[in-house]
Formats: C-alpha cells, structure tokens, sequence
C-alpha cells in the first residue's frame, strides 16, 4: 500500500481496521485529529500502546461536538471510566459508532446510553425531561416538558412500567428511519 | 452501586437445540413456581443471616411510574420506592437490568448469536417464543446448570464461537459488538488462529494443504475488498463540501446533493457501456467523409448542429456495415478495408444491443436501488410514535455551526410545540362547513392548475406545428432555439404560478404541501415532454422524409438540455440572489429565502429524462449530462452557501430520498423506456443515414441475425429457438406478469400477518409487564411479612428473661 507510516504497527492498523468501520486511511486521518487536539500530551508513536488520554474539555471544543448539546453525554458514554476524558481506542469508537456505516443495532444501544443520564440502564421520566431540557434548549415551560414526557411514555413504553428499557427504545428507533440518518456524525 | 448475584434457576429442561426443545408448557407451572419459591426461601434466609444493607439509590432512578391509575404502581403516598432491601437486591440482579452494565450479558448474547449464525438458523422461530406465564430469559441464553457460568467462560464460550467463523464474518459481528474498542481487539486476538499451532500439527494431508490455501484466498480477498473500497472512497468527491453543507444546513438539504451524486454514478454506469462497444469502435474506424465538412462556429454549442453534426455525437454517423471484415464480397455503398486479421464487428446489432443492455442495467439498478430505499425508510407500523422519534431522533447530529444548531433548537421547540397543540385541538371535532369551505378551495387550486397545465400543452403544441409549417432550414440555426426556449420558459414560469396558487390553500400538515407541489410540477413537464415526444416520432419523421430525422431529434434534445442548463443558472440568480438582496433591503429581520428542495430536484429529474430520451440518437449526451451535473454542483453549493438559510419545516430526509428515487424510476425511467421500445419497434429509421439505414424498423436488425444465425447451421440453432418463442411470443409476457402479480399479492400477505404478529407481541409484553409488577407486588408483602415475624420473634426473646426475674423475685 505504500503507507510509510511509524505511528502503528502494521498489526496494530490492521486490528484497527477490523474492529472499527474505517480504512487505514481514515484511521490515520483520525489519529492525527486526536493528536492536534493536545499535541503535547498525544506521542507520534504508538507501538508500544501508551495510555494516553485527553481530557475532555478538550474533547467537547472539537467543532463536531462544541455545538451538540449531548457532548458531554457522548464523551462520558464513550470513555472508559465514564468521566469524559477519552483515550485513542475511546476516540476511534466514538467516531465508528457514529460513522454512516454503523448498524442501526449499534447505534441504538449507544443511543439509549447516552439519553440515559443517570446510567440505571432506563430511560426515566427524569432521564426524558433532561433530554427535552437539553433539546429546547429550556425554551419550553415545565408543564409543557412534562406534556412531552408523558406522550413519549404513552407511545414508548411497552411494558407499561413507567420508563423505557433497551428493547422499548429499540422498537421505537425502527419505526424511526430518520435515525440512521440524524445519528450520524461527519468526520 | 448494587453487586450482581449470582442465583440458580432451576428449569428442568435446557434449551440446546431451537428446534427440538420442549419449552416448558403451562402444565408444568408448578414447577416454575417451584423454582421461583425455592429461590425466594434462599434469598430470605440469606438476608435474615446477613442483614445486608444496600446504599440508597439516585432519586427518580429505579422508581415505577407515577402517573397512570391502571398500572399497577408499587409505590408509598410520595412516590418513592418502598421495597425492603432484600427486594431491592433480587431486583438489580434481574437480567433485563444487567444489561449496559454486565458486559457478561453482553457476551452471552453475541455468543448465542454467533451459535445461530454458524447453524444458519435465521430469526428466532415464533414458536419457540414460548407463552405468557414464563420468565423471560429466552434472549439471554445464560447456561442453565447448575454451575452458572463466569463471565470469564461466556468469553471463552464466545472466543471459541468466533473462530470458528470465516474472517469476514467474524469481522462484521466484531463490528456490530457494543463493546469498548480494546475489548474487540483482545477478543479479535484471541479468536485468532494461533499461527504456532498450525506449524507444529502432525500430517500435513491434503485437507491442511487445502484449509490454509482457502484462508490465504479469502485474507487476500478481504484485503482486495478492503483497497477497492478505500479507493472507491477516494473517487468519491465532495467529501468536504457535502460535509459543510450538512452542518451548516442540515440533511434534507443534503439529501439533493446526494441524488446529484447518483444522478452522476447513473450517468457514468449508463455512458461506460456506451464509450465502450459503439463510440470507441467507431472512432478508431471512421467512415468516410460525406460531402464538406462546415467549419466551426460558436452557435454549435447551443444549436449542436453545424460541425457537431458528422461527428460520433450523432446517430448519423454510425456505420450499418460490419467493421473491420475481411473483404469477401464487395457490399454496396460500404467501404472495404483490407486488413485482414482483425474481429469484424457488426454496428447495427451493436448499437441496438449495446443500448437495450445499458437500458437494461440502468433498469435493475435503478429498481435495487428504489427498494432498498424503500426497505429503510417504511416499516410496518411506522406511522404512530410522533412524540417519541421527535424527541429520540430529530437532532440531527451532522450540524455544527452555532447558528445552525440555534436553528436546530428552535426547529424543534416549533415542532414540539405544535405537536402538543394538534393533540389538544383533536380533541374538538372540527366543524363541518369548514371541512366543505376547505375541499372546495382544494377542489379549485387543483382545478385552476391542471388548466395552467393544458393551456402550456396547448402552447407547447401549437408552436411545434407552427415551427414545422414555417420549414426551418438548418442554415437558420437561430430560428431553432425557438422551441427549446418556449418550452423552458414555461417550465420556469409555470411552477411558480403553482406556488403563487397554493399559497389560497391550507393544508394540515406542511409535508403534504411539499408533496402535491411536487405532483403539479411533475405533471406539467410529463404532459410537455409527451407533446414533444409525439412532435418527434409523430410530425418531424413524416416532413424530414429525405433527411436524417434521428440526428434532428438528437439535436433537439441537445439543444433542450442546453436552454435547461442556462435556465437553472438564471433561476439561480435570480430566485436566489436578486430575492436576498431585495429582502435584505426590506427587512434584516426577513432573512435569506429558503432553498427550494423540491423545485431543485424536479428540475434534476428533468434534466435525467432529456437524457434517457436521447440516447439512442445521440450516445455522447449521458457525457454532456455529466458536465451539466458537475457545473451545477457548484454553482448550487456556492448560492447556498451564499444565499440561502435551511428550510423551516420538518423534513423527513429519508422518506423524501425515497420519494426522489421513486419518482426518478417511474414517470421519468418508464416514458424514457417507452419512448425509446416505440422508436426501435414501430418507427422507420432515415434511409440515408445511420446504422439502421436499409431496414424498416431498428428492431430488424436483431431478425437479420437470428436468420444469419439460422442459416449458419444446427450448432447454434438454440438462439433462434430462443428467439422464436420467447421473444417474439406474446406468452412470456403473459407468464412474466402472472408471476409479478403473484409475488405483489404474497407480499402483501406478509406484511398483513406480520402486523397481526406486532399486535399480538405488544400484548404479551404488557402483559409481561403486569406480570413483574405483580410478581414484585408477592415478593415485597413476603419479605415485609417475614420482616414483622422476625421482630415478633426478638421481640419474645428479649422479654423472656424480664419474665424470668419477676419470677425470681416473686419467689
């Protein structure tokens, strides 16, 4: 191929490759993302997998993220210790969870982490607020959120338990064929 | 946080094969309920051993649903849990609990699906489904013996499933994972086959010979598909702009730019054949030259006449010898090269068969393509759940600008906010004599627009005869632009007469505005095109008896395709550019207008058909149509950019590219096919020019052959059999529909039955809802009960020795 690059192994690339969505190419494209992000703390030289991991303030001022309103969701999800300081593996994950190749599986299971704020593995009522808060902005007065909550429930909800587990919100997402295309970031 | 328990179910049966299990039946209830009983005596005694204490859970978190006076609600008077811990405990251990957080859970489903993808069994059988009295367990596969198993064995239950898969299989499931990076890279490793084992195996037999030869095929086959399509994404361009154009825009803007893009990948799979096996061919054997050749003049490049007439542009040109044929006999009229060691290529039926088999891929591509489409964007059921996709799936994670995600919020607090409204408003039956005032002026608008359309057929028709009677030479090139232009300007003018006209009405729901806007544009350049059509194949063959008609049809089309590139830059202009500045200066608060999606694509689609017509009579247009299309990428991205601000509405991007596809396939597809069965069939090719130029139709030339290939001798006589009775029989069509009908009424059925198997599954889950709370319900009232007696109990045992004193003292 002729890639005379000294930031992987060989192995190391072809791993890459085959448990994320992207080419060689791209994984070198993202790699060099990551590493202008904090130049300093990133080292060209990844053979001997060092455990380097940027911060997460770094993180959310990428131009992708700074202006979503779950950044901070995604980077918490797709961390390892769930603070939102992530490392390269954490990084390329993200990026090939979000990549227009992933599954719609893939990215439901992702997606109902991330709306899922306080990580008890349902969507609650709590859970629905912070998203329609985050969403609107707080344009909408509270009664209004509650109204929202509460049809979400109603039409979501299959078990009728009040919240929404995994399989709810995987029913739900394929009635959706939108989601593959709104869940779905560019890089 | 809770720990997870490990705890034994005691089904008596294991399910290790779907097909024949014997899932327990509601006759053995008991014992279900056995086990469950055994399970909760353990747990209760275990508690009352230990007294286990468990941290208090995030508020909200873990609690049942407040509201709703039909479910069953487990709570106290505040609306907190009240579960003893006991409960609690039983409760995080759930399997449905474990999901996120146990990445055993996770193993243990992809090592069951591993084991169904290597037995090739598809979807879980609804029988094995089981009834409603059962715990649900079924997905899970967690290994029912005794021993529960570690998540460390799932793994190497799974490690070893994974390698027993081909590579390219085990990569899409390792993709699919929902695991960490780092762990798929530990899985992948393992799952390896070690190289060191392979070596040191006794026999080398042929089977090793043969096992290690397909595993170097298939690596190098995986690594062929992995450089084509790294290139194939190198090929693709645009990357950058269309990535801009979606964060700045959104992906329903984004949708028209990408029908570009397959507009260009249906243009270049239509032209390649085409290069290929007619124009290639005959330019490296170029007829000789028929009288003097024009010179150049600038008007060519509208009119296309002139010096592009004797080129391989047109249908004139061709040759209807055979090319390169050793001289056996002299033909009349035709030239006889001497080479003698070349293949001798014949140009009628290559040109005929070159055309129908570029049609033909254009046909099947387009058809895949439009169902796949199809396939993602319609479910069954998927018209309920507005609430929830609006607020789970409408925040389009492409935006990045700040204004644009600004205009992402308030996008979708409007769409929230009207939701919430048309809810209420349901409520109150509107009146009847609203609805009849409404139907009346829909009744109109329609009325008023089918009559704009006639009338510009009506135009359309008068000016072609008016053209032919006026017999323009081509010496007055000017004079032929005529129609081409009157026919643009209609095109321009009309849709926005429609607009102007829809703006009475009022619609319920914004996309449905879209949509009747796009089925009156559509109607008024079908009806245009079929009156050109007719104006061809009809008038122009009868009055340019001795001339060639085919390259004057291919001229027209060139010069339509023309005019409609000059006329989307100045729609451009000015419906884009001269519309900001004069609404700048009205009002800064007014903004940019709006890019117009659905005009813009329609106008796409148009300019497709021209093209699809023409072919046949000028094979470089598909070329020209590429050029078009790279021209007004750019000039659309830069007035967007400049220009315009996203649409306001909700768009549904996925079922408007269906829409787009679809409507690509069947008015424009089907009346380009139709258009070009009835030149070949029904209609006499020029006499004079042409690759088609001694027969009575174009189809002959495909009879000739099959005659030559009669005579030719009993080797081949299958083709002409072929030919006789499934080409020319009207009997195949006949089966061909039957079978179409057939499959449609099938699929039909299905989608019926699996939206009575939805209905049914809906039920069993609340049901199985129901059954939990319940089931929580019993498990909390013993616990408390158990609770009450143990107090009892150390109640009595503390009083005893008071008892004992009193005793002692009385005595």
């Amino acid at each position: 191929m002729g890639n005379k690059q000294t930031v992987f192994t060989h192995e190391q690339l072809e791993a890459y490759q085959d448990c994320t969505f992207f080419t060689r190419k791209e994984i070198m494209r993202l790699f060099y993302r990551y590493q202008d992000l904090a130049p300093q703390l990133v080292p060209l030289d990844y053979t001997s997998y060092p455990h380097v991991k940027v911060p997460y303030e770094l993180i959310g001022s990428m131009p992708e993220l700074k202006d979503n309103p779950f950044r901070q969701r995604i980077a918490q999800v797709f961390s390892e210790d769930g603070d939102g300081h992530m490392t390269l593996d954490n990084f390329l994950d993200m990026f090939s969870v979000m990549s227009e190749m992933a599954p719609r599986d893939l990215k439901a299971y992702y997606a109902f982490k991330i709306y899922d704020f306080n990580n008890d593995d349902y969507i609650c009522v709590w859970d629905l607020e912070q998203t329609v808060t985050q969403l609107t902005r707080g344009e909408l007065s509270a009664e209004e959120v509650s109204l929202v909550c509460e049809k979400v429930l109603d039409e979501a909800d299959g078990d009728h338990d009040g919240r929404l587990s995994l399989e709810d919100f995987q029913n739900m997402i394929l009635r959706a064929p939108d989601f593959l295309s709104t869940f779905h970031i560019r890089i | 946080m809770s720990q997870s328990l490990a705890f034994v179910l005691n089904v008596p049966e294991t399910p290790q094969d779907p097909e024949d299990s014997q899932e327990p039946s509601p006759y053995d209830e008991s014992e279900v309920h056995d086990s469950f009983h055994q399970l909760i005596q353990e747990q209760s005694r275990w508690v009352a051993e230990e007294g286990l204490e468990l941290q208090q859970r995030v508020p909200g978190a873990g609690a049942l649903g407040a509201s709703g006076s039909d479910r069953q609600a487990l709570l106290g008077p505040e609306g907190a849990p009240v579960y003893s811990t006991a409960t609690l405990r039983i409760l995080a251990s759930m399997p449905s609990r474990t999901i996120g957080r146990s990445r055993g859970a996770i193993l243990s489903q992809y090592y069951s699906r591993t084991v169904r993808l290597r037995r090739r069994a598809g979807r879980p059988q609804l029988r094995d489904v089981g009834r409603s009295a059962r715990p649900s367990l079924r997905l899970y596969d967690l290994e029912l013996d005794p021993a529960v198993l570690e998540e460390d064995e799932k793994r190497g239950l799974l490690v070893k499933e994974l390698q027993g898969l081909t590579v390219a299989q085990r990569d899409h499931m390792l993709r699919g994972m929902p695991l960490s990076l780092s762990e798929k890279r530990c899985l992948r490793e393992e799952s390896r086959p070690p190289r060191g084992k392979r070596r040191a195996r006794g026999h080398r037999g042929l089977l090793s010979c043969c096992s290690q030869l397909r595993d170097s095929c298939i690596l190098a086959s995986h690594n062929l598909g992995l450089a084509l399509l790294s290139g194939l994404q190198a090929l693709m361009p645009w990357h950058y702009a269309l990535k801009r154009i979606g964060g700045q825009f959104g992906s329903s803007v984004l949708s028209y730019f990408l029908f570009l893009k397959t507009l260009l990948a249906f243009n270049t799979l239509l032209l390649l054949p085409l290069l290929a096996f007619i124009v290639g061919v005959q330019a490296a054997f170029p007829p000789a030259p028929s009288g003097s050749v024009p010179a150049f003049r600038g008007l060519e490049l509208l009119t296309g006449g002139g010096r592009f007439t004797h080129t391989v542009m047109y249908y004139g040109y061709y040759s209807n010898a055979t090319l390169n044929q050793p001289c056996a006999s002299p033909r009349d009229g035709g030239q006889c090269t001497p080479e003698a060691g070349g293949l001798p290529y014949n140009m009628p039926l290559a040109y005929l068969f070159t055309v129908g088999v570029a049609f033909f891929i254009t046909c099947i591509t387009l058809v895949y393509s439009m169902s796949r489409s199809f396939g993602e964007s319609y479910r069954v059921g998927s018209t309920s759940g507005v609430h929830a996709i609006t607020v789970f799936c409408s925040w389009d994670y492409k935006v990045t600008q700040k204004w644009a995600t600004r205009l992402q919020h308030d996008n979708i607090r409007t769409q929230l906010k009207e939701l919430l409204a048309e809810g209420q408003l349901r409520h109150r039956p509107p009146r009847a004599c609203g609805r009849l005032w409404q139907a009346a002026v829909l009744g109109l608008v329609w009325l008023l627009c089918l009559g704009t359309t006639l009338v510009c057929a009506l135009a359309v028709y008068s000016f072609s005869e008016l053209v032919l009677q006026s017999r323009v030479s081509a010496e007055r090139d000017g004079a032929l632009l005529a129609l081409p232009l009157v026919v643009c300007l209609l095109n321009l003018g009309a849709p926005y007469l429609f607009r102007v006209l829809a703006a009475l009405e009022r619609h319920d729901s914004p996309v449905l505005e879209v949509y009747v806007a796009i089925c009156r544009n559509l109607i008024l350049k079908m009806v245009i095109l079929g009156i050109l059509c007719y104006h061809w194949l009809g008038r122009r063959v009868g009055t340019l008896k001795d001339q060639c008609w085919e390259d004057f049809v291919g001229q027209e089309l060139y010069r339509l395709m023309v005019m409609d590139f000059i006329f989307t830059l100045l729609d451009t202009l000015l419906g884009e550019l001269v519309w900001r500045l004069i609404s700048e200066k009205r009002s800064q608060r007014k903004g940019k207008p709006e890019f117009d999606i659905a005009g813009n694509v329609l106008e796409l689609i148009y300019g497709q058909t021209l093209t699809w017509l023409g072919v046949l009579f000028s094979p470089l247009l598909p070329a020209m149509q590429i050029i078009k299309l790279l021209f007004v990428f750019y000039v659309k991205k830069t007035s967007l950019m400049a220009n315009c601000q996203a649409p306001r509405r909700p768009w549904k991007a996925s079922h408007m590219s269906t829409v787009f596809i679809s409507l690509l396939c069947f008015p424009s597809f089907l009346g380009a096919a139709i258009f070009l069965c009835y030149a070949i069939w029904q209609v006499k090719p020029s006499s004079i020019c042409g690759p088609f130029r001694t027969l009575d139709t174009m189809y002959e030339a495909g009879k000739v052959w099959v005659r030559h290939l009669e005579e030719a001798g009993p080797r081949v006589s299958w083709l002409p059999w072929i030919h006789r009775y499934l080409v020319e029989s009207a009997f195949p069509i006949y089966l061909a529909s039957a079978l179409l009908l057939a499959v449609i009424y099938l699929n039909i059925q299905v989608v019926k039955g699996q939206r009575k198997v939805i209905c049914l599954l809906k039920e069993q889950l609340s049901n199985e809802g129901e059954d939990k709370i319940f089931l929580i319900n019993k498990l909390q009232r013993i616990y408390e009960r158990k609770e009450r007696s143990r107090v009892g109990r150390t109640e009595e045992a503390v009083t005893p020795p008071a008892v004992f004193t009193d005793d002692w003292d009385a005595q």
